[in-house]
């Protein structure tokens, strides 16, 4: 129960300095307390931080295994380019890191499995790339932040011809500067 | 009718080019055309003293094109002064005849003489002279089987071109150039990330391409006999599809800079980019009409994957394709009238042709994921890449689809051909 009494007795100090040494200030005509914006009143906030816990948002958490932030893909159905409602919760982690950290910027890489055309499919993993960065701007972050390319069906992660090897490249990646 | 073509890769051997031999593109033939023109072509004289038989590529070259027959000439040998005994190749069926000699010339050098006869008329119809090295004994086949092929069917030959295609190998990319038969295999670009979609100049000497070596896909044009390269295209988001103007000065691409793919064009040097199309959706994989006049495209701007074309100087968008749910990759004929395409039906991927004044349709192929067309710049064949056996091959199909050729290289993948156009007008 000392906080309250310290901060009495420091207004009190303030109020004695206020009224010794300043001579009053002159009365301005028409300035009227009620045309006045009210001020805000501000506490001043106090974050809790345990020596050596990065914070969620810190450039480290992007190694941190727990972290959300390492997970990095999102998939897509099979001839779809919409991002599934189940990625809002990275897609948002993403989000607020990007926005904390304006430095760091995102390159976006999207996939096509590899079932036709080498450049229509590079086209379509285009627009699963751009599905994510514009799922990322309406979540905050500065378009340039964002940079979304694709790698068609150039760089699978599986390469057999079978629907989930297929599934499995049907994939938006995100990246952060130094890691591409 | 089926033969392997073993020769070519024995030559490589005994050219002590062990290495290369494992790279070496083998072409089978797979399927001939029906008209063949029996010809008989004699070993010429003192050709042995070279390691290379000259005749034997010139007879591959000719039988690979499916329009001849060869008669054969057990062993004989002529030279371009013996005079034919007509009657005698007449009985033995040859329409058309050759001889010639391969002397050694105190430089070092070789000079090559041929003569073309025609059996039925009794008649010298051409020749050539020509002096190489050793080292280009092939190239002296080639233009011989040249002017053979155009004397007897009125068409330029392909013998002399060269085709570019990217090998993949165990996390190795390589951008190669080969003369058209797949021998003299030579790496333009080694790479560890993809390289796809090469594109030759008209006049031969460089490739555009794109490369993944950035992390992204950029454009680089590459001068073959340098080795120096320029970015073309390397803005923000993707840059690909390079294609050239018939000039050389411009390339259409496509980048995605301003959001989904869509058409430009730049220049050669990178300068001067300016916006093609404008759609909502895709727009991607452009090639010029041989006049300049249209740009050929794939989009999806009607719900599904079609060709579609439109002017160079600006207008309406017009549609070209429209049986299916997937026609893609537009590639014109030299002479404008054919467009080739990869259309899907029932989950393959094959090449067909349209006749652009008829618009009729032909499949010419019975392969499942072929990719990537491309035109012989006589226009007679078409050059694609396709799967067998679960790896990537190269193969060849005459427009009408008689002949068929695969062109594989051992323990790799193959993909992404382009033949190049013809050195000399």
């Amino acid at each position: 129960m000392r906080t309250p009494l310290l901060t009495a007795s420091l207004l009190t100090l303030a109020l004695l300095v206020g009224c010794g040494s300043q001579p009053p200030a002159p009365e301005q005509a028409g300035a009227g307390v009620e045309d006045r914006t009210p001020g805000a009143v501000t506490t001043p906030g106090v974050t809790p931080v345990t020596a050596g816990q990065p914070n969620a948002y810190d450039i480290a958490a992007l190694k941190d295994p727990k972290s959300p932030l390492s997970k990095r893909s999102i998939y897509f159905d099979f001839d779809s380019y919409v991002v599934k409602d189940e990625y809002q919760t990275l897609l948002n982690h993403h989000a607020q890191f990007l926005i904390k950290n304006p430095q760091m910027k995102m390159l976006i890489q999207g996939n096509a499995d590899e079932r036709g055309s080498r450049e229509y499919n590079l086209a379509l993993g285009q627009k699963r790339a751009e599905a994510i960065k514009k799922a990322l701007m309406l979540l905050g972050v500065k378009e340039a932040q964002l940079e979304s390319v694709s790698l068609g069906e150039e760089k699978p992660v599986c390469t057999e011809s079978t629907e989930s090897c297929w599934a499995q490249n049907r994939r938006g990646d995100m990246l952060y500067s130094g890691e591409f | 009718m089926r033969q392997l073509i073993s020769r070519l890769a024995a030559g490589a051997l005994l050219a002590g080019a062990a290495f290369l031999a494992q790279a070496q593109l083998s072409i089978e033939i797979t399927g001939a055309g029906a008209q063949r023109l029996p010809i008989a072509i004699t070993d010429f004289a003192g050709e042995r003293v070279v390691a290379q038989a000259l005749t034997s590529v010139i007879r591959a070259d000719l039988e690979r094109s499916g329009r001849f027959n060869l008669v054969n000439t057990a062993g004989s040998v002529m030279d371009e002064n013996t005079p034919p005994d007509f009657p005698d190749w007449k009985s033995r069926g040859a329409d058309a005849l050759a001889a010639g000699s391969l002397v050694s010339l105190p430089d070092g050098r070789y000079e090559t003489r041929f003569r073309l006869y025609d059996v039925q008329k009794q008649a010298a119809i051409g020749g050539l002279a020509l002096t190489h090295t050793s080292a280009q004994i092939r190239a002296t086949a080639h233009r011989i089987a040249d002017t053979i092929y155009e004397k007897l069917t009125g068409e330029r030959g392909i013998f002399s071109t060269r085709i570019a295609y990217v090998v993949k190998s165990a996390g190795r990319y390589e951008l190669q150039i080969a003369d058209a038969d797949g021998n003299n295999p030579q790496p333009a670009l080694a790479s560890r990330e993809p390289i796809i979609s090469p594109a030759w100049s008209p006049d031969g000497g460089r490739l555009a391409y794109v490369s993944f070596e950035a992390k992204k896909p950029v454009i680089y044009v590459h001068d073959l006999a340098s080795g120096k390269r320029h970015v073309a295209a390397n803005f923000k988001g993707s840059n690909s599809a390079p294609a050239w103007s018939p000039d050389g000065k411009k390339l259409a691409i496509v980048l995605t800079k301003d959001g989904n793919s869509q058409l430009y064009l730049v220049n050669a040097d990178g300068s001067g980019v300016t916006r093609l199309s404008t759609s909502s959706g895709i727009d991607t994989e452009p090639q010029f009409s041989p006049d300049g006049e249209f740009i050929y495209f794939t989009s999806d701007r009607g719900g599904s994957p079609q060709i579609y074309r439109q002017p160079v100087a600006g207008g309406a968008a017009q549609r070209i394709t429209f049986d299916g749910s997937y026609n893609v990759t537009p590639r014109l004929s030299p002479d404008g009238k054919t467009l080739a395409f990869v259309t899907r039906d029932g989950g393959r991927f094959r090449v067909a042709v349209m006749d652009l004044a008829s618009r009729q349709v032909q499949v010419l192929t019975d392969t499942a994921k072929d990719e990537s067309p491309s035109f012989a710049p006589n226009g007679r064949m078409i050059l694609f890449a396709t799967e067998v056996g679960g790896r990537g091959v190269l193969a060849a199909v005459s427009v009408d689809g008689r002949v068929k050729q695969r062109l594989s290289v051992q323990a790799a993948d193959v993909r992404e051909p382009a033949w190049g156009p013809f050195l000399n007008k």
